[in-house]
């Protein structure tokens, strides 16, 4: 089953804010192995200008990726996420994340193709602050590989 | 910067995945149990693209000099990175050649990640800001 085109250019109502903690910026740098101080360290952080530890840039999939079954868990959409592999991935940040930053996602779909048997889409998270200053914003492309 | 940087490789292991998906909330079995990897067509556990991205990332802030530095980052996930149940696991490879500086005054790069000689990331780039 194709996906429902009428998915295309749909965006859905903000998340609820993410409170970002101090200790999952930790936790998620450690398990990426990054031990830069800005990630570990709020002194390091304030004195490039940062009220607390800041995030690696990957970070934000964190709160994308669960943000983002408003759409890919609909059953209306068609996705089978046991057939799906990760295609793209894209940030462009106006800021980095930063420990107490409270972020609010509102989703869309960018696109959605077929090629090949094979079935793409593309989602855009803008993430927030719940003020709504810009953080960064987030594309994926998912990849529903064929049944044959 | 020169316009070649210095290649960073890092190890990988089930560990690390393991550790990833805690951190993450990515626990899809594909990244840690080669029951399911192999039920659906892949040779065995293999890294989350976003642990990838991850590492790339982690280069890419080195090379910048600063955690906070980069104001674009994108990539393809082009081959999986299988990541065998041993000690010593496997190996990711990230280059980076400096592409233009854009008129921003911007550095773009664009890079590569290969595992086991294979290139696992194609149109990757970066961009990170002017100090």
């Amino acid at each position: 089953m194709p996906l429902d085109q009428s998915f295309v250019g749909r965006s859905w109502p903000a998340t609820e804010p993410y409170l970002v903690g101090r200790e999952k910026i930790r936790e998620f740098a450690r398990a990426i192995g990054a031990a830069d101080a800005e990630y570990h360290d709020p002194e390091a952080a304030r004195a490039l200008g940062y009220a607390d530890v800041v995030a690696p840039p990957t970070f934000p999939v964190v709160i994308t990726m669960s943000a983002s079954r408003q759409i890919v868990e609909d059953p209306a959409l068609g996705l089978d996420y046991s057939r799906v592999v990760h295609g793209d991935q894209r940030f462009a940040y106006a800021r980095p994340v930063v420990a107490g930053d409270a972020l609010v996602c509102v989703n869309s779909v960018d696109e959605i193709t077929s090629r090949g048997g094979h079935d793409f889409l593309t989602t855009r998270t803008e993430v927030s602050t719940a003020d709504g200053e810009s953080v960064v914003t987030v594309w994926s492309k998912l990849v529903q590989r064929g049944e044959h | 910067m020169s316009d070649i940087l210095e290649p960073q490789t890092f190890r990988v292991t089930r560990a690390d995945l393991v550790r990833y998906a805690g951190a993450s909330g990515d626990f899809n079995p594909i990244h840690w149990s080669d029951r399911v990897a192999t039920s659906v067509g892949l040779p065995g556990v293999i890294a989350h693209g976003m642990f990838t991205m991850a590492l790339v990332g982690r280069a890419v802030t080195a090379w910048a000099g600063a955690p906070d530095a980069v104001v674009e980052f994108n990539v393809r996930f082009s081959r999986p990175v299988p990541v065998p149940d041993t000690d010593e696991g496997t190996e990711v490879v990230v280059t980076a050649t400096v592409r233009e500086i854009t008129d921003d005054g911007n550095t773009r790069l664009a890079l590569t990640a290969t595992c086991q000689g294979e290139k696992v990331l194609s149109l990757a780039q970066a961009t990170i800001r002017k100090r």
